[in-house]
């Protein structure tokens, strides 16, 4: 076995002293450790910088160098992935140092919750993740993939550890968008054990991949359950996406990527969405048949909001529960367009309220006056009145009689 | 050696502050100056030219003409911001002339007027009492300035000058419009800046009144806002300053997700407590998070079917449009910020000219201020108490002016809108670094975070029950600041004062000490 050789080593965003995050700097040399750490916040904060950067460097059993912290404001959490991620590229390895849990860390979720708006955060941009909680959004995504550069990527894997831990994700589904092949292994396995409710797994083309990444998560996260949701990104991932999203149970929803699909069509995307209609019909059809959760791409332009309600309303239409954001004011829009319509709602707490009372006559028909009403359309109307509660247009104590 | 004096806001004072007897802050309303307005010197008609001209060929000759000394004050204004050329150029014909110690008396600096630096070092500046950031506050923070820097509000300048606190021996008025005889405005001329209003007590109160213009127009300059009968001299020159300095093309909304979720809930606070009603009146200045406010105010506005009697504040196109779509019926304009609000001053009666005096004056017979049901301010620091500091980072360094701030704190409902922290700096501290005004005061704080209403406006408390706002105790605000920035370690002070900050009295209610 080889020693590893210890190397220069720099981590965290290039440029001086970058707001809300630091850079951090390795040299390696044979004189005893010195660490130089200088801060905007020193006058209020550099003793606990100094004291997490010591955790970390004892941790990596560094003894010798040169350690320089230029911080230009990060909190806890974010020193102790840029000190950790410089010092694994310098070489050395070690336990990581992990942050203080959040006090919702442990929080939990369903199968079924509902997921209408998801807000992807880049995995590398700490400062965009500190208030990510704050919007509402039914899931936030901490996203390794396409936002982040592949010089990046180990670096945002331990940031992102970091953030499932630490970070406040309010009332949100805790997700976390992966990377394919074996840098998406490396983020199953170090994000796994912290508590990710969903792991996104893009540009899937094949059930073994998902088979591969629930194995890889039941070890990591220990039987925690992890839901899945597969990305499909490419004709050949539509032309199997019914196995992809029936084949594994640990899949709960289904959705698709349309920037990468329509470049593999040679198909320019366009505001109407033509030339991925089948493929959106496709990905509706296949989740409901596997019995998952069919959720929309996003929509890309954050300044024009007429064209995200329309977009939402025409995705609603094909059957799909959710849709992507990329900036948190679309998120309001979409739990908008999401919320079903008064004479919608009107007619589903009819329903319920009659299920309700079959249910307690302990009759298996649910009639409506003196139609019956099929299980499907029970099912569709206790959704409709989910969406109607989550929306604030029914109180969540309803009474039959608000019909 | 100074003496100090512990203060009614628990803060230590200096009793003496560049070799006059100052007055600690003594409470809200707790102190009533008497006697006489100050006045200028006499002046006789006998002295001007007949035919009106004015004219000097240049600074330095006008200076020469109204008598510059050493050790006289002064003063000069900010309506063109951060494109000023005027009062560097007077500075640099003074050093020019050899003269010494005078005291620069501007209603506010900016970065651009770092040129004084050269003056302060060489002693032709005594010391600034204005606002003072960017390297002037840095020269100031580090205790190289000779006499106390001195941080009034704008309504406080007025208080200043009309009770003779500072007398003003020579003001410089930069004007984008003005005729021979020193009739001066604001609202037209390549460098048009809206109005001229922080000159206006200046133009009354002065011993001497030089107009310096790049726009120099025939007998009579029609409106104007600055009277030629208080004017000695006027200065013809190639440009008073870079247009594109002084206001914006267009006024830039945040685009910060944390800013604009609080200025929406602010906005929202505003709709729920009922505030937003039929006839109201609201004060948003051009900062990027009021701004928000006004759209999302507007939005509420408009679906509720209400409109507001009066805005004040900074104009801009959103105010602007505003106003020709019916949802105001007033702004009563302090500052000018964008092109737009400049073309509406200058076309549209509605939109009024105002001045410190009209707005937040102390030794007026009331003002605005008072009037307004809600305005909306940002602020560096609030603390447990609800104290508000605008004018120090929490290093203790001079970072802002404190302009209208204060005397806005007199509305009806006073809103601090600030972000929970700043790149781990928590903005909600146990006590802020620099009172600049006290909890009394202060209604509500709005952060991303949520929302905390001083326990003093019960009133406010019971207007938002039911509400689905954010509403949280400040302390439990804090407590989360703790937990996601960590426990802030304390900042030593040091002994050494380098400014003082006056409330809008006139007595002092904080000091400002010279930074490690």
């Amino acid at each position: 076995m080889t020693e590893t050789m210890i190397v220069a080593a720099t981590a965290g965003p290039a440029g001086d002293r970058p707001r809300s995050d630091l850079k951090v700097t390795y040299q390696p040399g044979s004189e005893a450790l010195s660490v130089d750490v200088s801060s905007k916040v020193d006058y209020l904060y550099g003793e606990a910088i100094n004291a997490a950067v010591k955790r970390v460097v004892e941790a990596f059993n560094v003894g010798t160098g040169e350690l320089v912290i230029d911080d230009g404001g990060a909190v806890e959490w974010v020193i102790l992935a840029r000190v950790e991620t410089c010092l694994r590229r310098a070489g050395f390895d070690g336990a990581a140092v992990l942050p203080k849990a959040a006090p919702n860390a442990g929080a939990t979720t369903s199968r079924d919750r509902l997921r209408r708006s998801r807000l992807y955060v880049p995995g590398n941009q700490p400062k965009l993740m500190q208030s990510a909680g704050l919007y509402g959004a039914d899931g936030i995504i901490l996203d390794l993939e396409d936002s982040v550069p592949p010089a990046e990527k180990d670096g945002a894997r331990i940031l992102v550890r970091n953030a499932l831990i630490a970070m406040d994700w309010g009332s949100s589904e805790r997700m976390v968008r992966v990377n394919q092949g074996s840098a998406g292994i490396a983020d199953l396995e170090e994000i796994g054990p912290h508590n990710p409710h969903v792991v996104l797994l893009p540009k899937i083309e094949a059930p073994a991949q998902v088979k591969q990444a629930a194995a890889c998560l039941e070890v990591a996260g220990k039987g925690h359950e992890i839901f899945l949701m597969p990305i499909l990104e490419s004709p050949l991932g539509i032309h199997r996406a019914f196995e992809i999203a029936a084949d594994e149970p640990s899949v709960a929803a289904l959705t698709l990527g349309l920037e990468d699909l329509s470049a593999e069509l040679g198909a320019p995307r366009t505001e109407e969405g033509v030339e991925s209609f089948l493929a959106r019909q496709t990905t509706v059809y296949a989740a409901r048949a596997a019995g998952v959760q069919p959720i929309a791409s996003v929509y890309s332009d954050i300044a024009d909001e007429e064209g995200l309600a329309a977009y939402i309303v025409r995705e609603r239409g094909l059957g799909f529960d959710g849709i992507g954001c990329i900036h948190p004011r679309q998120i309001p829009i979409v739990h908008r367009e999401m919320t079903p319509t008064e004479a919608q709602v009107e007619r589903a707490i009819r329903i319920v309220a009659a299920a309700r009372e079959a249910e307690k006559r302990g009759l298996g028909a649910v009639a409506l006056g003196t139609k019956m009403v099929d299980p499907p359309v029970v099912k569709q109307a206790f959704r409709t009145v989910e969406l109607a509660i989550s929306g604030g247009v029914l109180a969540s104590d309803w009474q039959p009689e608000d019909a | 050696m100074n003496n100090f004096e512990r203060n009614a806001a628990g803060r230590l004072v200096p009793t003496e502050v560049n070799g006059r007897k100052s007055v600690p802050f003594a409470g809200i309303g707790g102190h009533r100056p008497t006697g006489r307005k100050a006045a200028p010197t006499i002046a006789t008609c006998l002295d001007y030219p007949e035919d009106g001209d004015k004219r000097a060929k240049s600074i330095s000759e006008a200076l020469k003409k109204v008598g510059l000394k050493d050790g006289m004050v002064i003063s000069s204004h900010h309506h063109l911001r951060n494109g000023d050329l005027v009062a560097n150029a007077v500075f640099d014909a003074a050093a020019d002339m050899g003269i010494k110690d005078l005291m620069w008396f501007p209603s506010a600096s900016f970065p651009v007027h770092a040129n004084q630096l050269q003056h302060l070092e060489s002693g032709v500046i005594h010391h600034i009492e204005g606002s003072m950031n960017g390297p002037l506050g840095a020269y100031c923070s580090e205790g190289k300035m000779r006499g106390l820097g001195v941080l009034r509000s704008h309504g406080g300048r007025w208080q200043a000058i009309q009770d003779g606190e500072v007398h003003i021996d020579v003001a410089v008025i930069a004007a984008p419009t003005a005729d021979p005889f020193g009739n001066a405005t604001g609202d037209r001329g390549p460098a048009g800046c809206g109005l001229l209003g922080f000159a206006l007590a200046d133009s009354i109160y002065a011993d001497k009144v030089i107009v310096v213009t790049d726009n120099l127009v025939s007998f009579p300059c029609v409106p104007w806002q600055i009277q030629g009968n208080n004017v000695d001299i006027v200065v013809e020159v190639p440009s008073i300053g870079d247009p594109a300095k002084i206001v914006s093309g267009t006024t830039r909304v945040t685009q910060s997700p944390d800013r604009l979720r609080i200025a929406e809930l602010a906005a929202r606070f505003c709709a729920d407590t009922g505030i937003m009603k039929p006839g109201f009146s609201f004060q948003a200045g051009a900062g990027g998070t009021t701004l928000a406010f006004a759209i999302y105010l507007r939005d509420l506005m408009r679906s509720a079917g209400v409109t507001a009697r009066f805005a004040r504040g900074g104009s801009n196109q959103y105010m602007t449009a505003m106003l020709e779509e019916g949802l105001i019926d007033y702004i009563l304009d302090g500052q000018t910020f964008d092109l737009e609000g400049v073309r509406s001053m200058h076309e549209d009666p509605r939109h009024i000219n105002t001045s410190p005096f009209t707005s937040y004056n102390f030794h007026g017979k009331g003002n605005f201020a008072s009037m307004v049901d809600v305005a909306v301010l940002g602020a560096t620091e609030v603390d447990l108490g609800f104290n508000g500091n605008v004018v120090t980072h929490s290093d203790g360094r001079l970072l802002h002016g404190v302009g209208g701030w204060q005397n806005c704190l007199a509305s009806k409902c006073a809103m601090l809108l600030v972000p929970s922290f700043r790149d781990r700096i928590p903005v909600i501290v146990d006590e802020v670094t620099t009172v600049c005004g006290p909890g009394e005061l202060i209604d509500v704080v709005v952060t991303e975070r949520g929302i905390a209403i001083n326990p003093r406006r019960r009133d406010l408390l019971d207007a938002v029950a039911g509400s689905d706002l954010p509403i949280k105790p400040i302390e439990e605000l804090k407590a989360e600041l703790d937990r996601i920035c960590g426990v802030p370690g304390k900042v030593k002070k040091t002994e050494d004062p380098v400014a003082v900050v006056k409330w809008v009295d006139g007595t002092i209610i904080d000091t400002v000490w010279r930074v490690r």
